[in-house]
């Protein structure tokens, strides 16, 4: 739905040159949840502005939905434009006009008949729960009321895609989970594609069904979050299930253990007791229902027979890396 | 001088100031607009980024807002005789009241154009909008109370200005306070102008809050 090939953008500030993305590929499916994390300065926001050409790429390729973006006429671009939706982090919505009349905005741009765009605002803000709220202002409304008019005037042209610059970066933790819900139901419901950004572990758990980590303008994993998980070394596993520090005793083997998808929910370390007789110590770790996926990941102190509980663990699908210290 | 001639005295600079005030607020308002946004697209990183042409268009206004409006007045007599065909009157000093008042309110415009966050521009034209859209519906849309209040700034000053009209008889009542209170020694007349003019500039002032309050929904 989303392809990106060979992106690079460099800015040019004070005789300083800054490569905000570096050589990025990216393939977001239909219907896909893919998101994109990073720290503050990584670049994300480049990348996610060069999806929709409100950067000029030096290099590389847009595709969204079949179509090259980066080939189009500015005329073109500006049709193309409406079939990719945006929710921002500051919301950016128009202060002078009412939730109804933000909503209508694409619409408007669009020439849509002044008829049919009352019809489908209504539909809209039915769509993201504001129908009472269709004559207020935005300064009138709490900051998730301000993101469900964003995100409602971001699906007024019905969109295929839409693209999320850190949308829930400025809301309180119960908000967010809200506006993540919203997200995910209209990611079910309407089958949208969503590329979002954020810096935040929690929306790539609760959300993602893809994802990538960012690091000074590349990629530096990307893939579905079930298969990153599997990973040796990867980041987002590491970030999505934080470990203590390993505390090894005399003759103790650790271990990091992950798995994911079925494997999550079986018995495995029951099973490894009676299998090999030994006894193992839980250092830390959790099992979670990610948006992608079952999965877990457990730090281990086996005593005694170390490589044989690894091998078991192995060949039950789960990662297994040495951390003995 | 008997109560009844200065009232007629005060009715017809009244009047002189009240049309040369209005005509030039209206010239300012449409001249100040189109040249404010023209700063703000052609400036470096804008819609129609045009380096070159904005500095142009900067010293431009530079030059106007540095000249002291009396030498304005002057200097301008030529172009006012070409564009009403008398040099001296109400409306000959209309030319030059409009022309100094232009690059002064073409700034507070751009001041406010520059107002609007940059990430609803950036979300407008995401949607898809065209220069014109950007402009219309949301540049000016969005500044319309910083518009309106630096509008009612503008005019103020140029009931200021329209005091110096007398200059090239142009009239009104800035030109009464000066020609009878200061140079006849009238006291009586300086007097009821002045509470004129104070009261002018008030109900201009207050007509601008309200306008201002009803356009702002921040
Ligand atoms: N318009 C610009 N001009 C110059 N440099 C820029 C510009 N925009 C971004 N940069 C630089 O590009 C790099 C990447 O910025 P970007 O905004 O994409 O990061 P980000 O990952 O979105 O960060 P954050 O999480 O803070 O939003 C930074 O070093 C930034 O300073
Ligand atoms: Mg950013």
């Amino acid at each position: 739905m989303i392809t990106v090939s060979g992106l690079r953008k460099t800015y040019h500030a004070r005789r300083r040159e800054v490569v905000a993305v570096n050589d990025v590929d990216l393939e977001v499916r239909p219907g896909e949840i893919f998101g994109v994390l990073g720290r503050s300065g990584a670049g994300k926001s480049t990348l996610l502005r060069c999806v929709n050409l409100l950067e000029r790429p030096d290099a590389g390729t847009v595709l969204v939905d079949g179509v090259e973006l980066t080939a189009l006429s500015d005329r073109k671009l500006r049709a193309a434009r409406r079939r990719v939706g945006m929710i921002h982090q500051h919301f950016a919505l128009l202060s002078s006009r009412t939730v109804a009349g933000n909503v209508a905005f694409p619409l408007e741009v669009a020439g849509v008949p002044r008829t049919q765009r009352s019809a489908r605002v209504a539909e809209l803000l039915e769509l993201v729960g504001l129908s009472d709220r269709a004559g207020a202002y935005p300064a009138q409304l709490s900051g998730g009321q301000k993101q469900r008019v964003g995100i409602a005037r971001a699906l007024a042209a019905e969109p295929t895609v839409l693209l999320s610059d850190e949308a829930t970066s400025a809301l309180d933790p119960d908000t967010t989970r809200s506006i993540l819900d919203l997200l995910l139901d209209l990611n079910r419901r309407l089958g949208l594609t969503i590329l979002l950004i954020t810096h935040e572990m929690d929306v790539v758990k609760r959300v993602c069904h893809a994802a990538a980590v960012m690091r000074e303008g590349r990629f530096t994993e990307s893939g579905p979050v079930s298969e990153l998980l599997l990973t040796e070394g990867s980041e987002l596993a590491a970030g999505l299930f934080p470990l203590p520090a390993v505390q090894t005793r005399q003759g103790e083997t650790a271990f990091d253990v992950t798995v994911s998808g079925p494997a999550a929910d079986e018995p495995l370390l029951s099973e490894l007791v009676r299998e090999l007789g030994v006894d193992i110590r839980l250092l830390g770790g959790g099992v979670e229902t990610l948006a992608a996926t079952r999965a877990g990941r457990l730090r281990l102190a086996v005593a005694g027979r170390g490589e044989d509980a690894a091998g078991f663990l192995r060949r039950r699908g789960a990662l297994v890396t040495e951390v003995t210290r | 001088m008997t109560w009844s001639d200065i009232s007629d005295l005060l009715w017809e600079g009244f009047q002189e100031t009240a049309w040369m005030v209005g005509l030039s607020a209206v010239l300012t308002a449409v001249g100040g607009l189109l040249l404010g946004v023209l700063l703000v697209l052609t400036a470096r990183g804008g819609l129609l980024a045009a380096p070159p042409l904005n500095a142009l268009l900067g010293l431009v206004v530079n030059v106007g807002r540095s000249l002291p409006f009396i030498i304005l007045l002057v200097a301008v007599i030529p172009f006012t005789r070409a564009v009403v065909g008398t040099t001296i009157g109400t409306t000959a000093a209309i030319v030059p009241l409009t022309i100094g008042a232009i690059p002064f309110y073409a700034r507070i415009v751009e001041t406010a154009l520059r107002e609007v966050p940059a990430d609803v521009v950036s979300a407008a034209i995401a949607m898809g909008s065209s220069r014109r859209q950007i402009v219309g519906k949301v540049l000016l849309r969005e500044a319309r109370p910083a518009l309106v209040a630096g509008l009612t700034i503008t005019v103020i000053a140029l009931v200021g200005y329209s005091a110096m009209a007398g200059v090239v008889g142009g009239g009104g009542l800035g030109d009464l306070a000066i020609r009878y209170g200061y140079q006849r020694f009238e006291t009586e007349v300086m007097i009821a102008t002045v509470v004129v003019l104070v009261v002018f500039v008030q109900l201009i002032q207050m007509l601008g809050d309200v306008v201002v309050r009803r356009l702002s929904h921040r």
